[in-house]
């Protein structure tokens, strides 16, 4: 660590700015969008019409099964779907 | 004194499954990583938004292949600069441009940057009321008056209050680096 005085450390902390709050809160609801994720590709698993509803419109498929589409579980799904 | 935990701690903690952790975790590096994204790679609010998030997500998903829970946070600040180069990188194949700083710009500007989490550290620390003043004037920007309606104390007594807080923290902070320094 190094040596500061008052003035130094009060620059420091101005260089640490809240990240946006909704940044933060969607991060922070990640572990229920990784249930929402698990649960969904468990159903397309074992569901071949869920599963071509998700190859035609992804978001609207989420949403149409009862979850919140949100933009980890779609981006995470489109990934899963395009490997496949 | 506020009771603070380890980033060890934290990242045990989150491993465990519990509940409340992730949330601490996220609050704890979201400003490190938003200062990466913005300060270290000056990217664009909607750019550095994708970046932050996916980072999260990535921490999120491989926490449990972290090989030292003490590694965490320069884990966090690779992962983020590895993730803006991406991003520059996808920009640059649409429109080139010389947008991605130096490789000793950037060491620098991390450098920085992790003295202010060790800052920020010690201001955990030192807690309440100090962590609100110091932070409002310092980290939010609040003028005097701002601060004073929001914690109900007259505008003209904060500028002493955030002396005492600054000094306060300054040995605070020099404790740390003295506890720290090999004997």
């Amino acid at each position: 660590m190094n040596v500061f005085d008052e003035e130094q450390i009060g620059r420091l902390l101005r260089l640490l700015p809240p990240a946006p709050v909704g940044w933060v809160r969607a991060a922070q609801e990640l572990p229920a969008a990784r249930a929402t994720l698990d649960e969904l590709v468990a159903r397309a698993e074992q569901d071949a019409a869920f599963r071509l509803q998700l190859q035609a419109d992804l978001e609207r498929a989420v949403a149409a099964a009862g979850y919140e589409p949100s933009s980890y579980v779609v981006s995470r799904l489109r990934q899963l779907l395009k490997a496949d | 004194m506020a009771v603070e935990q380890s980033d060890a701690q934290l990242v045990s903690r989150c491993r465990e499954g519990d509940a409340g952790a992730w949330n601490e975790f996220v609050e704890r590096f979201s400003r490190y990583v938003y200062a990466i994204c913005t300060r270290g790679f000056r990217l664009a609010q909607h750019d550095a938004e994708d970046v932050f998030q996916e980072v999260f997500a990535r921490a999120y998903e491989r926490l449990a292949d972290l090989r030292s829970d003490d590694a965490v946070r320069p884990w966090l600040a690779q992962l983020t600069r590895r993730l803006c180069i991406d991003r520059l990188r996808l920009q640059a194949r649409d429109a080139p441009s010389d947008s991605e700083p130096g490789e000793r710009e950037l060491d620098d500007v991390l450098t920085t940057l992790d003295d202010a989490m060790d800052v920020r550290s010690a201001l955990d620390k030192v807690g309440d009321p100090c962590r609100e003043v110091l932070d409002r004037f310092f980290c939010r920007d609040e003028s005097y008056q701002t601060i004073g309606e929001a914690l109900d104390i007259p505008a003209g007594t904060i500028a002493s209050r955030i002396s005492r807080c600054l000094e306060k923290l300054r040995v605070e902070f020099d404790g740390r680096r003295g506890a720290s320094r090999p004997s």
